[in-house]
C-alpha cells in the first residue's frame, strides 16, 4: 500500500477517536458544571487543558465559561481540534484513501460528516447538549462498526487500529496528566465529596465509571482508579490495553512485511515499562513524572511510525 | 432559446406521432406508476448520491464547495439497432484518430498529401514536439476516448466533439445505472437493458494490454491512476475508477523515478509501476520536460516514457486530435486513414481563421454557435439565438480581435428526452458521450454512456458547470 494511504488511514482513525474523546470530556465537564456550579470554571479550565488547546483558547477568550468552552471544543473552526474541524479532517483523509476503504466504511464516515456538520451548524443550546454529544459518540461508533464488520484484516486495518489506540492512549494519559493531583494521597481528604466528584469525572471522561463499579464493587479510591486507567488490561481505554493492541498490530505488520522496524521495538519497550510496574511502583516514582514520560514516548512512537512506513516523502 | 413547439425531435415521442418503439415498455411501466412515488424516488436519488459522496468541487467557491450534478430518473433509451449503427461510426472515428496521431508524430503523410494545412499543426499549442518519433507502448495514443454526440432526428446523429485527452464522466454512467437499479429494480426485469458494469474490468484489461512489452507479458502489470488530488473537481471519479479497477490512486508526490522506472512510495519502499492512467494535463505531467512550475506531475517521467518503461494513458500530445480546429477536418481525416467515408457526420463548421468563413460568421452571429478553439465546459461560447444584442456586439469584438481562436457552427435542433419536473414529464435537450477503450486487442465501446441534459426549459447547454444534469442511458438488448 502507498505510504500516503497508510498515513491517511492512521490519521483518519486518530481524528475519529479524538472527536469521540472530546465529546466525553465535554460530557464530564458539563456534569460537574451542572451539579457544582462553584467548581465549574475550574473544571472547564481543566477540560480545555486536557484537550491540549489552552493557549489557543486563551488567545481568543478570557474566562472559562461553559457555553464558550463548549462552543470552542465542538464548533470553532479556528480550533483545529474542535469536533467540527476534526470530523472534516477525518473525512478529507477518508477521501484521500477512498480506494483503501470499503464502501460501508466510506459511507459511514461521509454520513458522520454530514450528520455532525448539520448538528453543529448552529451553537448547541444547553438543553440539546447531551443529545448532541451522544450523536458525536454514536457517529464515531458507526464508523468503527463498519470497519470491524467489513474491512479485510490486512495492513490497512493495522494502520487504522494503530491510529485509534495511539490517540486513545494519548487521551487517557492527558486526562491523568491534568487531574493527577486529585489522585495523590497528600492532597486527598479521604472521603470528601469534592474528591468523589473529581474521581467520578475522571472515570466518566474515559467512559469507565460503570466498569469501575463492576470491577471494584463500589470501593472508590484514587490508587484503584489510577491502577484501572493505567494498568488494567480489561479496560479498553487503559494505557496497558492500548499498548497491547498497538504491539499486536505492529506485530501483524512485522509478520506481513517480514521486517521488524524500530517502531515495533519502541512500542514493546513502552508496553513493558507499563506492564512491569505495579501501581505502587508508579506512585513511589511519582505519578506525574510517569505520565509526562509516557506522553512523550507515545508521541515519539507516532513520529517513528510515520518514518518507518513512509507516510511522507 | 429556440426550441418551442415541435421543431425538434423527441426521443420518446418523435415529432408527436406517439411513443417510439424503444420507449414502449418503459411507457407501459410508467402508466402503472404512481406519480407521487416517482417524485419521492427522485428525492431519494439525491440522498443516495450525497451519501456516496458523488460530488464535484466548484472552483473559487469557499463555502459549500461540494455540489451534486442533478440526476433525472427518466432514462434515455437507445435501441439495439440504433446503437449498432452508432458503434460502427464511433469505432471508425476512434481508429482514425489513433492513426492520425501516429502519423502526425511520425511521417506526417496527411500534411504531405495536403489534406490539412501545415500551420494548423505547426502553430497549435496542443501539438507536443517532444512526441515526434516516439512510439507509445502498443502504439495506442488514446486509450480512453469520449465521443460527444447529438441527435437531431430519427436517423441523424452528429459528432459535436472528440474528447481524446482525459474524458470524464464515466463514473456517472456507472453510478447512474447503480442508482436506477436500486430505485427501480422491477424496471430491469421487464426492459432488457445491456449492462455497463463491465467497464472498470474492461478498462483494467485494456490498460494492462498496453503495458510496456516486458510487463504486459507477465499478465499483471501494476496500474495507477494519477490524480491532481482531493480538491480537483473530478476527484470522485479518479478515486472511483482506481477503486473499481483495483489500481492504486496516486498523486505526483507519491511517485518518483527510480532506476529508470516510475515508482510509487509504499509502506515498504518504492515499487515500480507499469501503467499510469493520468488525469492531469500534459503540461503538468513532468516539470523537467514541460511546465517547470507543476507540482502535480513527476520529474523525469517523460524520460522514462521515452525509454519505453512506462505507459501513459492517454499518451501525451493527444490534445491535437480534439482541438476544435482539427475537428473541422475530421471527415477528411477519417477518409484519409480508413479509406472510407465517415459514418458519423460532423457538424458543419466555419473556421473563423479563414476570411470568407469569418465574414459569413460575422453576418450570421444571431443564428450560430461560436466556440473557442481550445475551450471546454461550455465557457467562452456564444449561442447566437439565445444571446442578447449586447452580448452579440461584445462577442463580435472578441471574434474580430482573434478570429483564429474561434469556430462557428449552426445552432442544431438537438433532440429532447423527457425529465421529471414538478409538473410531470417535460422535454429537455440532451447530448450523449459514449466511452471507448482502445488497446492492441481492439476497440471496445460500452453500451451506454453519459447522457447530459439541459435542465432549463429550452436551453441547449448541457454542461454540469452551466446547470446541466445527467440521466441513465439504456441501450436495449434485442
Amino acid at each position: 500500500m502507498l505510504g500516503k494511504t497508510a498515513g491517511g488511514i492512521f490519521w483518519m482513525f486518530r481524528y475519529l477517536e479524538r472527536s469521540e474523546n472530546t465529546a466525553r470530556l465535554v460530557d464530564a465537564g458539563f456534569r460537574i458544571a451542572l451539579t457544582r456550579s462553584e467548581a465549574a470554571e475550574k473544571e472547564w479550565e481543566s477540560v480545555i487543558a486536557t484537550a491540549g488547546v489552552r493557549d489557543l483558547y486563551l488567545r481568543r477568550h478570557e474566562a472559562y465559561q461553559g457555553a464558550t468552552v463548549v462552543d470552542f471544543l465542538l464548533r470553532d473552526r479556528s480550533n483545529p481540534s474542535s469536533v467540527l474541524s476534526i470530523i472534516s479532517a477525518a473525512r478529507d483523509n477518508a477521501r484521500l484513501v477512498r480506494t483503501a476503504l470499503t464502501r460501508e466504511v466510506w459511507e459511514a464516515v461521509n454520513e458522520c460528516w454530514m450528520t455532525l456538520s448539520e448538528a453543529l451548524s448552529r451553537p448547541v443550546r444547553e438543553r440539546d447538549l447531551p443529545e448532541c454529544l451522544a450523536t458525536i459518540r454514536q457517529q464515531s461508533a458507526l464508523v468503527r462498526g463498519a470497519l470491524h464488520g467489513t474491512m479485510l484484516r490486512n495492513d490497512i486495518y493495522d494502520f487504522a487500529r494503530i491510529g485509534t489506540f495511539l490517540e486513545r492512549a494519548d487521551n487517557t494519559a492527558r486526562i491523568l496528566d491534568v487531574k493527577y493531583y486529585v489522585l495523590l494521597p497528600s492532597l486527598s481528604l479521604v472521603g470528601s465529596s469534592l474528591d468523589n466528584v473529581q474521581w467520578e469525572t475522571i472515570l466518566r471522561s474515559v467512559s469507565a465509571h460503570q466498569a469501575y463499579r463492576w470491577v471494584t464493587k463500589g470501593d472508590t479510591n484514587p490508587r484503584g482508579i489510577a491502577h484501572f486507567l493505567i494498568l488494567d488490561r480489561r479496560l479498553p481505554r487503559s494505557l496497558a490495553f492500548c499498548y497491547a493492541k498497538i504491539c499486536n498490530n505492529l506485530g501483524y505488520l512485522e509478520t506481513d512485511y517480514g521486517l521488524r522496524l524500530p517502531a515495533h521495538t519502541m512500542a514493546d519497550a513502552c508496553y513493558q515499562s507499563i506492564g512491569n510496574r505495579s501501581i505502587d511502583d508508579i506512585f513511589d516514582e511519582g505519578l506525574h513524572e510517569f505520565i509526562t514520560a509516557f506522553i512523550a514516548e507515545n508521541q515519539a512512537l507516532g513520529a517513528q511510525i510515520e518514518r518507518d512506513f513512509r507516510f511522507y516523502e | 432559446m429556440a426550441s418551442g413547439g415541435r421543431d425538434h425531435f423527441d426521443e420518446m415521442c418523435g415529432r408527436g406521432e406517439g411513443v417510439r418503439v424503444p420507449y414502449r415498455r418503459y411507457q407501459h411501466w410508467l402508466d402503472s406508476e404512481d406519480p407521487t412515488r416517482l417524485k419521492r424516488k427522485a428525492g431519494e436519488a439525491e440522498r443516495f448520491f450525497r451519501r456516496l459522496g458523488i460530488t464535484f468541487n466548484v472552483y473559487g467557491d469557499e463555502e459549500a464547495t461540494e455540489r451534486l450534478i442533478p440526476f433525472d430518473v427518466v432514462p434515455r433509451i437507445i435501441s439495439a439497432r440504433e446503437w449498432a449503427r452508432l458503434s460502427r461510426g464511433i469505432e471508425q472515428r476512434v481508429r482514425a484518430i489513433n492513426a492520425f496521431l501516429h502519423d502526425i508524430y511520425h511521417r506526417q503523410e496527411i500534411l504531405r498529401a495536403g489534406r490539412i494545412p501545415v500551420e494548423l499543426i505547426a502553430q497549435n499549442d496542443t501539438f507536443l514536439p517532444q512526441m515526434i518519433g516516439l512510439a507509445p507502448p502498443g502504439h495506442v495514443y488514446t486509450h480512453i476516448v469520449g465521443i460527444d454526440l447529438v441527435r437531431t432526428g430519427e436517423n441523424e446523429f452528429y459528432v459535436l466533439e472528440d474528447n481524446a485527452r482525459t474524458p470524464s464522466g464515466v463514473s456517472y454512467m456507472l453510478e447512474n445505472r447503480e442508482t436506477m437499479l436500486n430505485m427501480f429494480p422491477e424496471l430491469f426485469a421487464t426492459v432488457p437493458v445491456q449492462p455497463v458494469s463491465t467497464y472498470p474490468r474492461d478498462l483494467r484489461r485494456s490498460l494492462a494490454a498496453c503495458a510496456p512489452s516486458d510487463r504486459a507479458a507477465t499478465g499483471t502489470p501494476t496500474i495507477a491512476v494519477l490524480t491532481p488530488g482531493i480538491h480537483n473537481s473530478a476527484y470522485y471519479e479518479h478515486a472511483f475508477l482506481a477503486d473499481q479497477m483495483g489500481a492504486e490512486l496516486v498523486e505526483g508526490h507519491d511517485l518518483r523515478v527510480v532506476d529508470g522506472h516510475v515508482a510509487m512510495r509504499t509502506t515498504r519502499g518504492y515499487q515500480p509501476i507499469d501503467v499510469i492512467y493520468r488525469r492531469v494535463d500534459d503540461d503538468f505531467l513532468d516539470p523537467l520536460n514541460f511546465n517547470p512550475q507543476s507540482v502535480l506531475g513527476v520529474p523525469g517521467i517523460f524520460d522514462v516514457y521515452r525509454a519505453g518503461n512506462i505507459t501513459i494513458a492517454n499518451a501525451p500530445g493527444t490534445g491535437i486530435a480534439d482541438d476544435k480546429a482539427i475537428y473541422s477536418y475530421m471527415p477528411e481525416i477519417v477518409e484519409f486513414y480508413t479509406g472510407e467515408k465517415a459514418l458519423l457526420k460532423n457538424v458543419p463548421t466555419w473556421r473563423c481563421s479563414e476570411k470568407d468563413a469569418l465574414s459569413y460568421v460575422l453576418d450570421h452571429l444571431d443564428e450560430l454557435v461560436v466556440k473557442e478553439v481550445h475551450g471546454s465546459g461550455g465557457y467562452g461560447m456564444l449561442v447566437g439565438p439565445a444571446a442578447s444584442r449586447r452580448e452579440i456586439a461584445s462577442f463580435r469584438k472578441k471574434l474580430m480581435a482573434r478570429p483564429g481562436n474561434y469556430i462557428a457552427q449552426p445552432t442544431l435542433s438537438l433532440s429532447t428526452v423527457p425529465i421529471l419536473t414538478r409538473a410531470g414529464l417535460a422535454p429537455r435537450h440532451v447530448d450523449l458521450r459514449p466511452f471507448v477503450l482502445v488497446s492492441p486487442n481492439g476497440i471496445s465501446i460500452t453500451p451506454g454512456g453519459l447522457t447530459r441534459v439541459a435542465l432549463k426549459k429550452g436551453s441547449l447547454v448541457v454542461n454540469s458547470s452551466q446547470g446541466g444534469g445527467t440521466k441513465d442511458t439504456w441501450v436495449l438488448d434485442e
